[in-house]
């Protein structure tokens, strides 16, 4: 399991933009069809500038993006090979 | 805070290089639906083609993103004054770039964007079909895995500067889903078909890009397969949207200047039209709808350096509202003009044709409203958004 502050910040994210109260870390957002290409590159942006990470090519897997965990798993691991 | 005000010297600097080396050729680059080499090497030599990419890679953009933001913005402001077929040029340019610098790989970094920087080499984006335009998403292109790379084929249209690139980033289907690449203009089976004609922005350099057979090694993959239009290529058309939102105050800036030297200078019924009323409706709509355009253009690149989420739909909105914008700034300019304006003795003709342009590249004003809206929905946080966002 990831930080639990990244994956609350990045829950927090993903209810805003979806206009939900919460979005449950294992909710699918693929599956549940919130999201669209616009989305997907305004949570990149976010992770990126919120947390401090690099998003890189070989990032580009819909496992990583497809629930809050995973986000928050991601940076989790960007944050430890930068450091 | 970074004020449009604290650019005064570079943007009379760059109107002044606008005005100097691109101007004087815009005539002639419409009739001749073609950007002259000397155009280019002005560009080359000032170095434009360096503009938004940053320094590490030979770029400008450096220490204060914010401010390189708006200078960028600036200078797609003066191009498109001078020439919108010029600013289209440079856009392009950016917007195949852009894909590199977010998703390229170190190698692909390091073999292309050096060249693109010292515009030693040309990009252009490569999304449109003949059957597909605002669906980037339902691209026909096909790409098949084949060893340990790709083969590619299919047909792009109306691929600006498509005549002229060295490379193209480009968008196809493949079994993950949209896919992009980084095509080199001399791939075997890649031919070049010119589109000319246009109705404006007759230096486009349009092309039809035929595809048959290109074989493209996996390093020419960019991004990952199935990320081709959501994160690829909307690097490309992110910049494309604030740039030319940009170029369309610069063209609308021109419209109005144009429009204030002929009613000063014309008379009827003894006196300058600029002293009629009717007229001076007409300027003062054109001055302030330039105004609030050039000011969101400046809000966008101000979220655009910060790297701000909400950047993407600022640079939507400025498209949206600058490319209807000079469409109406045009329209007023060319009646302002009267029949004069309709004739070769002045640029309005030009300007009036390229003004309609705008709002049909880079996201047609109709796909937009669609866009801006679901964000507009994300915001409000209502239930209506969760339906427009699926």
């Amino acid at each position: 399991m990831a930080d639990i502050s990244a994956i609350t910040i990045i829950g927090d994210f993903m209810a805003r933009s979806f206009g939900r109260d919460a979005v449950p870390v294992d909710e699918d957002i693929f599956e549940s069809g919130f999201t669209n290409s616009l989305f997907a590159m305004q949570l990149v942006d976010f992770v990126e500038r919120r947390f401090g990470v690099q998003v890189d090519a070989e990032d580009l897997q819909i496992d990583n993006f497809r629930t809050v965990a995973r986000v928050a798993a991601l940076v989790e691991r960007k944050a430890v090979r930068a450091a | 805070m970074v004020l449009l005000e604290d650019f005064r010297a570079e943007r009379e600097e760059l109107r002044v290089f606008a005005e100097r080396e691109i101007a004087p050729h815009a005539q002639r680059i419409d009739r001749e639906e073609r950007i002259p080499g000397e155009v280019i090497a002005a560009l080359r030599a000032a170095g434009v083609f360096a503009s938004g990419f940053p320094e590490a890679c030979g770029g400008t953009a450096g220490a204060d993103p914010v401010a390189d933001a708006v200078r960028h913005g600036l200078l797609h402001e003066a191009l498109g004054a001078a020439s919108a077929s010029v600013q289209g040029l440079v856009n392009v340019h950016h917007m195949g770039g852009s894909p590199i610098v977010r998703w390229g790989t170190r190698e692909q970094k390091d073999r292309w964007l050096p060249h693109l920087t010292s515009g030693s080499m040309m990009a252009a984006i490569a999304i449109t079909e003949p059957n597909v335009g605002s669906q980037a998403g339902a691209v026909e292109a096909r790409a098949v895995r084949d060893g340990a790379g790709y083969v590619i084929n299919g047909t792009k249209c109306w691929i600006t500067c498509g005549q002229s690139a060295d490379l193209f980033v480009l968008v196809t289907g493949s079994d993950a889903g949209p896919t992009a690449f980084i095509l080199p203009r001399e791939t075997a089976g890649l031919t070049i078909e010119p589109i000319r004609g246009l109705l404006g922005c007759r230096g486009y350099m349009l092309a039809k890009l035929h595809l048959d057979g290109c074989r493209l090694p996996a390093e020419q993959l960019l991004g990952q397969p199935g990320f081709g239009v959501s994160h690829v290529a909307s690097a490309g058309l992110d910049a494309g949207r604030y740039n030319l939102a940009w170029g369309c105050v610069g063209l609308a800036q021109a419209c109005l200047d144009a429009s204030v030297d002929y009613a000063r200078t014309r008379r009827q019924f003894n006196a300058p039209i600029a002293d009629f009323q009717l007229v001076q409706r007409m300027i003062t709509g054109m001055a302030t709808d330039i105004h609030a355009a050039r000011l969101m253009c400046w809000h966008a690149g101000v979220m655009r350096g910060r790297r701000d989420p909400a950047a993407v739909k600022e640079g939507a909105m400025a498209k949206y509202s600058a490319s209807r914008m000079v469409k109406r700034v045009a329209d007023d300019a060319l009646q302002i003009h009267g029949a004069n304006g309709c004739g070769p003795d002045y640029p309005l003709e030009r300007h009036y044709r390229d003004a309609r342009i705008m709002e049909i590249i880079e996201g047609t004003s109709q796909i937009l409203e669609g866009v801006i809206a679901r964000y507009v929905y994300q915001e409000a946080g209502q239930e209506a958004g969760q339906e427009a966002g699926r």
